[in-house]
């Protein structure tokens, strides 16, 4: 076990240190994320409580965006110079391998989303910190489920030449109930409101879902990866 | 031979049909609340049944492929969520007819209309990537990975209104509320539909997996020829 987790950290320290070395995807995920926060004033009024009602909304869908960007060079950055099929004769299990990369995404997600709250809160003149821990509890639940789907899917398309546009296609699907409970919590959250008794039940939707998905994808990802 | 046993299965499930729509016109009387609209939930949750019959032999023929790596598997999972999806789709299209008839809209969001929307783009995505992947033996296994994965979408529709306070109106059958709350030949109703869809499809996966095999045979051949 502790070997396991040894290998699945020597995997997600190389692709951090790679992505920081290049920062070819998070450049691209956070330039694209703030674009699309900017774009948003044009389409909405920017009136403090209008913005606080869709704020969750807003924030999940750049985020579910810039995420893709992410997901799509989780393996695509191993296909140069065939690394990948090195990786996948190394001696590392490819449950190793896939949890160091979901470790990795995840990473990197979770870093353009604390640089996208404030951003919003520039933006928007909106102090969104009312509720800090429990937020970033929410965004580390709803950030994992995006990686493991993301990371997992992006292992069934990383050969193909549709891979920008399959990925998301397959994704954002899956991801519904997570993003649904992520966007409701968020919004009350940011809207000052401590999380009610009525949407408790999203906090358990989101840490089953990461439960049952990250299982799933960690037993049948050697069947993708190895065949 | 087959062909006449499939012709004949054919024939069955639309005399099955005929039959069953003679009764739900004709036989069943209006219902107390909704009158003569009711009839279309026996278009509705029948479809949803054969629809869920099909992902669930599609998830255990894909979690056969992984196992065996025998194409049949795959050539059944391939055509089981087609032609499931077909359904699914008249499930979502008649409720959607329901709703509006009912509460005056086409549709809402709902967890249970969420999670069936949900559902079928999922398996729709499933044909997407099958469609996108042109190497048989890697599209057969991230397929029935990914028919794994989405089978999931399937239960959390089953359980949604349980699960949640939902628009969707709650179970009737007897042996999901456990006590009459449906009219006995109302459920037989529901049941002799079912029977009949079943057969529909079944008729249909194996059109569509006679067709399936015709393509590998022609994809090997093409193969064959570029070798040579």
């Amino acid at each position: 076990m502790m070997l396991f987790l040894r290998q699945a950290w020597t995997i997600a320290a190389k692709d951090l240190r790679s992505e920081l070395r290049t920062k070819e995807s998070l450049n691209a995920a956070f330039a694209f994320a703030v674009t699309i926060l900017l774009l948003f004033s044009f389409a909405v009024d920017v009136d403090p409580d209008r913005i606080k009602e869709i704020s969750g909304g807003l924030l999940w869908m750049v985020f579910a965006f810039a995420g893709a960007l992410i997901f799509n060079r989780a393996f695509a950055r191993d296909l140069a110079n065939d690394c990948l099929d090195a990786l996948l004769a190394s001696p590392i299990p490819g449950a190793a391998l896939f949890l160091g990369k979901t470790i990795a995404s995840f990473t990197l997600v979770l870093a353009i989303e604390m640089l996208c709250y404030p951003v919003f809160g520039l933006l928007y003149n909106i102090s969104w910190a009312n509720h800090f821990w429990t937020l970033a509890g929410v965004t580390v639940l709803a950030t994992w489920a995006m990686a493991v789907i993301g990371t997992m899917f992006s292992t069934l398309c990383v050969n193909l030449s549709l891979r920008e546009i399959m990925l998301p296609l397959l994704v954002y699907p899956v991801l519904i109930p997570a993003l649904m409970g992520a966007m409701l919590l968020t919004t009350q959250l940011i809207s000052g409101q401590p999380i009610s008794s009525d949407n408790q039940i999203w906090l358990r939707v989101l840490a089953a879902f990461d439960i049952i998905f990250t299982s799933l994808a960690l037993l049948l990802v050697e069947t993708v990866l190895v065949g | 031979m087959k062909d006449k046993l499939l012709f004949g299965a054919g024939l069955m499930a639309a005399l099955y049909l005929v039959r069953n729509l003679y009764v739900i016109l004709v036989d069943l009387p209006d219902e107390a609340q909704q009158g003569a609209i009711y009839r279309i939930f026996f278009f509705h949750l029948p479809p949803y049944f054969t629809a869920v019959v099909m992902f669930l032999g599609a998830l255990i023929a894909s979690i056969q492929y992984l196992r065996t790596k025998d194409f049949k598997y795959d050539c059944f999972a391939v055509s089981a969520i087609e032609v499931g999806l077909a359904f699914a789709a008249m499930n979502l299209v008649t409720g959607s007819i329901w709703g509006r008839q009912q509460w005056g809209i086409w549709w809402t969001w709902d967890a249970r209309l969420t999670s069936a929307l949900i559902t079928w783009l999922i398996y729709a995505g499933y044909l997407m990537l099958r469609q996108a992947i042109p190497e048989p033996t890697q599209r057969a296994k991230n397929a029935a990975v990914l028919a794994i994965f989405a089978f999931t979408a399937v239960y959390f529709t089953y359980k949604a209104n349980e699960w949640y306070r939902t628009q969707h109106p709650g179970p009737v059958l007897t042996f999901r509320t456990g006590k009459e709350t449906i009219d006995r030949s109302m459920q037989n109703m529901l049941f002799h539909n079912t029977g009949a869809f079943l057969l529909l499809a079944s008729v249909m996966v194996a059109h569509r997996m006679r067709l399936e095999r015709n393509q590998r045979e022609v994809e090997s051949l093409r193969r064959f020829v570029h070798a040579h």
